[in-house]
């Protein structure tokens, strides 16, 4: 067990952890942040995507000791109230269905529309094709990425 | 008029009335903080008091509605419908309303408590209006004895009951307090479709806020102070079993707390007791991480206690069972012998598909908490019920000592239906004595599956010489159950028609799968229906319509289980909307239809060729649903079912050697990703007033007919074999 120090959505935060131990179990285990989920372990699915210095990264393969004082962004710190534009978007279209991928999914989107801020369709597949969703809301994402592009 | 008869004992459903006094009582809220509680509703603010109308719903002092969502919920945002049912008939503005997911207790409800089958909303209709219909009646009741007036000078409309002659009115948060406890009589009147206020429009998930901000929310969320977290091993093949394992050392591990066998072998079968594996390793620890990694250390030894199966067995018993296997289902109409040695033209074609996993996003896991006479657990299931009945069976404590309560599910498509991983869960706790909760890993969930089983069919029809349709024969085989319902369509068209469903073995563990054999059966049928229409010389939506047509006219047989004239009511839609026959030569449009689960389906799919490569474009969707409860929730479920039967038809399959699932994790197991999906779905709905069924399921089988005839307008090539990119030498992406 290590201590690190860890800034995460701002703030400045201890763990006592293995250094081995992936940023994901981190988050969700030591700092009950949930909303970053676990899906394969193995960086296939994106359902734990989170920002690492403002780019997307899968914080299932990433260990806590490679990311100590480097700006984190989860699902939890993009915004104060929900009500950043691609939340917005994503509730306009109501894209969720079963919702369990969707904060890995709003994550890759905001790291796109970052860098980009008015993707086209090949744009948004390129950047969001490690993302699975098992229900297959793929055409909402889309729409939802457009709009939050918009708003 | 539509009279219901309210079926509702004022025991049973007056269970919780004692009004709950004082503060805010949300009920079922374990996951979420008193102060993420606190829903901004427009107009109404939050009550000091609540009181209990009925099982479904509590209406707060300031007019504010929670509502309890009776059934799990697994995506198919049954969470927002049923409610909004219950509102429609209370009467209520639906900014009023807070949803509150109900534990299981189904003597409150009436209702089962299940997702599965997609029939959630058919069989909740009439429990959910009565429960809607009869809080309103108690509060027209105790507003007319407040006022002494007769019930009948009183309209409720709202949230608001008045006085006819438009002088007096009052909120129902004003008159609740007195509504509690009122009997209801034995019938209620209920609302006109053409009255509904809040069924037919589209309302937002209502649990939208709390999953785009990652609030805890799912099975894996769940914490409570001083549990364990369990991970399991099972055995590495199916027809194996666990022997021993390098104890000491893992127990000795950091961070592991113990580790030791259980068995959740089940007294006596049941149907959703489905598993291969009773008896696997659990490692206990403080964290996820710590147990996962004692995972990788375990050295374990295996009994061989069967055969050790592999894809090339699995494929010559289905070869062979299709002709030999026993029986399972079967029906003849005529003589479909001679019709066939009399045919001018006779076509056979054969199908096959292979075993897929469920793979929801979420692997298993549950919480449970086992004491000597009592249990709770708490985690995703399809089925709490029998997650009670199967953990009262297996731990010999009474059912009403078992508390099941659901979180959201990460996806399900019919992997939570079955009970192990409750089961494990209670017997690692029972063995340890805390509370645990139990986690697989990807690896866990993939391997150890109820898969959808392996399936192959062979269809025959026989054309006249005028190209009609004289003889039609289908026999399929699974592992181990047919995929052929022999009363379906083309049953009820065809003079001379044969079915039958054949059985084979396996021991690898199957289940349902998202539209259990209609996943297979959808696809093979519509894609041999379109090159008999081929055949035929004839359109095949003209070809499908004029089946239809003879078994509206002249059925044949008995019975079909089918509705002809919404079956081809969809049809015509669809080739409408999709300008059928229509438009330029360098689009190739693909037609399906197909009834399962209560719901009529017709989709026209669009492929290009993108450099010989098949590029998904627009998908045309007719549905016949009845009544549509959420329009856009409903668009939502149709849309994902038919990128979902695309991607599985396309890239799915799991393969065995020496009893083992060869894939384990995402790295060798192909999805439908962004890229690969269409770039529009259009959904029309036929409109009519027909008792609302089910959309978790129903357009995924058509899907896959669909794409099968849309690539073989694109490519020449006719795709009998799933997954469509490992058979086929086409590219996908």
């Amino acid at each position: 067990m290590s201590k690190f120090t860890l800034n995460i959505n701002g703030e400045k935060k201890q763990v006592d952890v293995d250094p081995n131990t992936p940023l994901l179990w981190v988050l969700r285990e030591e700092l009950d942040l949930v909303g970053t989920k676990y899906g394969c372990g193995m960086s296939q699915c994106g359902a734990c995507t989170v920002h690492l210095n403002g780019a997307a990264v899968r914080s299932c393969v990433f260990p806590v000791s490679a990311v100590v004082n480097q700006p984190i962004t989860t699902i939890e710190g993009l915004s104060e109230d929900g009500d950043h534009p691609v939340q917005k978007a994503w509730l306009e279209e109501d894209v969720a269905q079963c919702g369990y991928c969707q904060s890995g999914q709003i994550m890759s989107a905001v790291a796109l529309l970052n860098n980009n801020s008015n993707p086209t369709d090949e744009d948004i597949d390129l950047a969001m094709s490690g993302n699975i969703c098992r229900c297959a809301t793929y055409i909402r994402i889309k729409k939802a990425i457009k709009k939050a592009s918009k708003l | 008029m539509t009279v219901i008869k309210t079926k509702v004992g004022r025991r049973s459903f007056l269970k919780t009335s004692a009004a709950v006094g004082g503060g805010l009582m949300i009920g079922f809220n374990w996951l979420v903080s008193c102060k993420t509680l606190s829903p901004k509703k427009k107009g109404v603010s939050i009550p000091e008091e609540w009181f209990d109308i009925n099982g479904y719903i509590k209406i707060g002092d300031t007019g504010m509605v929670t509502i309890y969502s009776p059934n799990p919920e697994i995506g198919q945002n049954v969470m927002t419908s049923m409610p909004m049912i219950v509102a429609e008939e209370l009467d209520v503005p639906w900014e009023n309303v807070i949803v509150e997911q109900g534990a299981l207790d189904e003597d409150s409800f009436r209702n089962p408590q299940m997702a599965g089958g997609s029939n959630s909303i058919k069989r909740g209709w009439d429990p959910l209006r009565m429960a809607g219909a009869a809080g309103k009646w108690m509060l027209l009741e105790a507003t007319a004895k407040e006022w002494g007036i007769s019930v009948n000078n009183l309209s409720a409309s709202n949230g608001m009951i008045t006085k006819k002659t438009g002088d007096r009115k009052i909120g129902y948060g004003q008159i609740a307090s007195k509504a509690v406890g009122i009997d209801v009589p034995k019938q209620l009147t209920l609302k006109k479709k053409k009255d509904y206020k809040l069924i037919g429009t589209s309302q937002k998930n209502v649990e939208g806020s709390k999953i785009v901000t990652g609030k805890p929310l799912f099975g894996l969320d769940f914490k409570r102070e001083g549990m364990l977290i369990a991970a399991i091993e099972h055995p590495p093949a199916f027809g194996m079993k666990v022997k021993s394992f390098n104890k000491k050392e893992i127990k000795g591990m950091d961070g592991v707390v113990d580790a030791f066998i259980i068995d959740s072998t089940l007294p006596k079968k049941r149907w959703n007791g489905t598993n291969a594996f009773p008896q696997i390793i659990a490692i206990l620890g403080k964290t996820t991480w710590h147990v996962m990694n004692a995972k990788k250390m375990l050295r374990a030894t295996w009994d061989n206690v069967g055969e050790l199966e592999t894809s090339e067995m699995h494929e010559q018993r289905l070869i062979k069972d299709i002709e030999t296997g026993k029986v399972d289902r079967m029906r003849k109409d005529g003589d479909p012998d001679s019709a066939f040695a009399n045919a001018e033209k006779v076509i056979e074609r054969t199908y096959t598909a292979p075993f897929i996993p469920h793979n929801p996003m979420e692997p298993m896991n549950f919480f449970a908490n086992v004491k000597d006479n009592s249990a709770e657990l708490i985690g995703p299931t399809q089925t709490p019920k029998a997650m009670q009945e199967a953990v009262s069976s297996m731990l010999n404590i009474p059912q009403k000592n078992i508390s099941i309560k659901m979180t959201r599910m990460g996806g399900g498509f019919g992997r939570r239906l079955y009970t192990h991983f409750g089961l494990e869960a209670a017997a690692i706790s029972k063995k340890i004595g805390v509370p645990v909760k139990m986690v697989y890993t990807r690896e866990d969930d993939m391997t150890q599956g109820t898969y959808r089983p392996a399936y192959r069919s062979v269809y025959k029809a026989g054309l006249d010489k005028n190209n009609n349709l004289i003889a039609f024969s289908v026999k399929g085989v699974g592992l181990p159950d047919g995929p052929v319902i022999p009363d379906r369509f083309p049953a009820g068209a065809v003079d001379n028609y044969i079915a039958e469903s054949k059985e084979s073995y396996t021991n690898i563990s199957t289940g349902a799968w998202t539209a259990p054999s209609s996943n297979f059966t959808a696809g093979a049928e519509q894609s041999f229906l379109d090159e008999v229409a081929e055949l035929a010389q004839k359109d095949p939506i003209d070809f499908r319509l004029e089946l239809f047509n003879k078994a509206i006219k002249n059925p044949v047989g008995k019975k079909y289980d089918y509705d002809a004239n919404r079956y081809a009511g969809v049809l015509k839609l669809v080739k409408e909307k999709s300008g059928w026959g229509r438009g330029s030569s360098r689009v190739n449009k693909g037609v399906a239809a197909y009834f399962c689960h209560n719901t009529y389906v017709a989709v026209v799919m669009e492929v290009r060729l993108n450099n010989n490569q098949p590029k998904l474009q627009k998908v045309w969707c007719g549905v016949d649903c009845g009544i549509v409860i959420n329009k856009e929730g409903a668009t939502n479920m149709i849309e994902g079912r038919i990128i979902d039967g695309i991607g599985h038809a396309i890239y799915s399959e799991l393969k065995f050697e020496n009893g083992s699932s060869i894939h384990k994790n995402f790295d060798t197991y192909n999805f439908i990703r962004h890229n690969e999906s269409p770039s529009e779905i259009e959904v029309f709905f036929v409109e009519n007033e027909i008792a609302p069924t089910g959309l978790g399921e129903p357009s995924l089988p058509p899907a896959i007919g669909a794409l099968a005839n849309a690539l073989y307008k694109a490519t020449g090539i006719r795709f009998y074999h799933q997954p469509f990119s490992k058979n086929y030498e086409i590219s996908f992406s």
